[in-house]
């Protein structure tokens, strides 16, 4: 406000000169800074376009030298002489195994945790319980990679892994999902589950917001002619967010297919596909983590256009994540 | 129909699992402190943060070098990103607001918000690494703008659209000019979500590893000069984790920890800044 009484008063005291001089600083000053703003805001488009344009460029030689074929080729042998060959099934595999064991085990789980902090948790808890979780998404993805590596990779492989292959033993299908052939610290199994609880945190915070955005007197009616709480929950609550859930979900499944560190140390980088999801593998991104930095030629331009895949596959995701997101609000604004 | 006591104690049932859900839920974070503490707490000591990282094989040395490293880096992140990111979010709030660039803007930046950070890594190697010929600290900073970007330009445009209107007109009404109305009574309205916005962008980008991978890589000694490889603690601890000196593993916990405890606290308060605001 300062500046505001400053140029009331200054004004009837200032020569005529002066004051055109002031008003026309303070025009340019307004000029500069609109077109400020604006550029920094143009400068985000130009962000997308640099990534785009940059990931193309890198992926060129790749795409000239393998097409389509980079698609559907399993094997990834980088010192082969004379032509590497390079094929992205396997990372690809990874990707989309590992996020969907990771949703199928974070989604129940993060809906669960909302339920219960919009519907039963007492008041005074609320706030601490929502923190514990939230705070998860504040840990950094190397810690979470460092503690699957030393403390849960191992734990799982001792304990849990040999009673899974045990109890899938003899059941056809599922004893070759469950294979105890190659049980140890590092597999697709323990990725997901790091994913899953990386991705807990961002299930739950979009579902608890989603979730009170449902009119109390819609729950209160449903309460009115006897339904118990679950049956509130089940045919008004998640009717009424379903759009909000499911762009949520699709949001935590963006950052499952990207996520790097915590699974690069973890998924055992290996470019095999196994029926197995206790067997190593790898992902997009973990494959870049470890192999960018000692590349070159043709090697390092496949593991571009690896990333240029991953780019359009989370940028999809992503995009149907805010649409759904979007459509939510607008309902809630309107 | 079932009966009302077969309904209820299905709800119940379904509400246990619910309480369950929550309690592993809550349990990760401890589990992972926890661990943290056991293994990190007993190699924090002075050295930790007066010598620089050791070679293999050896029995002393600290952290120096890489904490320096994250500390440049992150305030050159930010002092490049925020500034930015503050304007872009001034903008969409403020000019820009009937444009119809604006949800176009708004949209891509809510994807570049949750876009793999390894793709940024990619990106600012190929637009700055490749063109300066060597990895470097200011690479690494620039890596860590980008990503600092959309979480402000996010937080400035929610924290500017909850100021009132009528502040805006008040301010118009005295006759000053759009920038300062925004300037100095807008900006000063929605300050405390402002700084929570950069400090969440802090925290985002201090324990950031994947874009550094591969622009700054790191390094064993101590390097002051932004143009060439710089260490830091989120690249160090990934080279320590793969390496099976015992040592070096001890180093990466104690790492491990203080990135841990740097970036939560710089959550809690943001949230605590950010809270105390809407009480008033």
């Amino acid at each position: 406000m300062s500046t505001a009484d400053e140029t009331m008063q200054a004004i009837p005291h200032v020569a005529k000169q002066q004051r055109a001089r002031v008003l026309l600083g303070m025009a340019l000053g307004d000029k500069v800074f609109a077109l400020a703003t604006q550029v920094a805001a143009y400068l985000v488009l130009l962000v997308l376009a640099g990534i785009i344009l940059s990931l193309i460029v890198g992926a060129w030689p790749a795409m000239k030298a393998f097409g389509f074929e980079f698609l559907i080729t399993r094997r990834w042998a980088p010192q082969l002489e004379p032509e590497p060959v390079l094929g992205a099934l396997a990372p690809i595999y990874g990707t989309l195994v590992s996020s969907f064991i990771a949703m199928l085990i974070a989604v129940p789980f993060g809906l669960g945790i909302a339920i219960f902090l919009t519907e039963l948790c007492p008041h005074r808890l609320r706030k601490p319980v929502r923190l514990a979780i939230e705070l998860l998404a504040g840990i950094p993805s190397i810690i979470y990679g460092m503690w699957g590596f030393f403390v849960l990779g191992p734990f799982l492989a001792n304990y849990i892994e040999p009673s899974l292959v045990a109890a899938f033993a003899n059941i056809p299908v599922l004893n070759s999902i469950f294979s105890g052939e190659m049980v140890s610290n590092l597999s697709l199994f323990n990725a997901s589950l790091i994913l899953a609880i990386m991705i807990l945190p961002f299930i739950t915070a979009i579902a608890v917001d989603v979730f009170s955005t449902v009119p109390p007197v819609l729950k209160e009616a449903a309460y009115g002619i006897g339904c118990t709480t679950w049956e509130v929950v089940n045919n008004v609550v998640l009717p009424f967010t379903r759009v909000g859930v499911v762009g949520g979900v699709m949001l935590a499944l963006g950052r499952a297919l990207g996520e790097t560190m915590a699974v690069t140390f973890i998924i055992g980088n290996s470019f095999k596909i196994s029926g197995s999801i206790f067997a190593p593998s790898t992902t997009i991104s973990a494959a870049i983590a470890s192999e960018f930095a000692e590349s070159s030629g043709l090697h390092q331009s496949a593991l571009i256009l690896l990333g240029l895949l991953l780019f359009v596959l989370t940028f999809f995701v992503l995009a149907t994540a805010r649409f759904m997101l979007m459509r939510l609000e607008k309902r809630a604004g309107a | 129909m079932p009966s009302y006591s077969a309904r209820q104690r299905k709800s119940t049932i379904v509400m246990a699992l619910c309480l369950m859900a929550t309690l592993i839920g809550v349990v990760w974070l401890f589990l992972i402190l926890f661990s943290l503490l056991i293994n990190g707490l007993p190699g924090l000591s002075l050295a930790t943060f007066t010598e620089m990282t050791p070679p293999p094989g050896s029995h002393a040395g600290g952290l120096l070098n890489a904490i320096y490293g994250s500390v440049v880096m992150t305030i050159f992140g930010v002092g490049i990103g925020a500034p930015i990111g503050v304007l872009a979010g001034t903008y969409l709030a403020e000019y820009g607001r009937h444009s119809k660039v604006t949800p176009v803007i708004r949209f891509i930046n809510d994807i570049l918000l949750s876009a793999p950070s390894i793709i940024i890594g990619l990106f600012i190697y190929g637009a700055v690494v490749v063109p300066m010929r060597s990895f470097s600290a200011v690479a690494g900073s620039i890596a860590l703008a980008v990503i600092v970007i959309p979480v402000v330009v996010r937080t400035t445009e929610d924290m500017l659209l909850l100021v009132p209107n009528t502040l805006r007109e008040a301010a118009s009404a005295l006759g000053l000019p759009r920038s300062y109305v925004i300037r100095k009574v807008t900006y000063r309205a929605a300050r405390a979500g402002l700084i929570t916005g950069i400090l969440l962008a802090v925290a985002r980008v201090g324990g950031e590893t994947a874009p550094l991978l591969f622009t700054v890589l790191s390094n064993q000694f101590w390097s002051a000069n932004l143009l060439k490889p710089m260490a830091n603690l989120p690249v160090t601890i990934n080279n320590f984790i793969n390496n099976p000196d015992a040592n070096w593993k001890h180093l990466a916990w104690t790492g491990a920890l203080l990135i841990t405890v740097a970036v939560l606290s710089l959550n809690i308060s943001a949230r605590f800044f950010g809270a105390s605001k809407d009480g008033q």
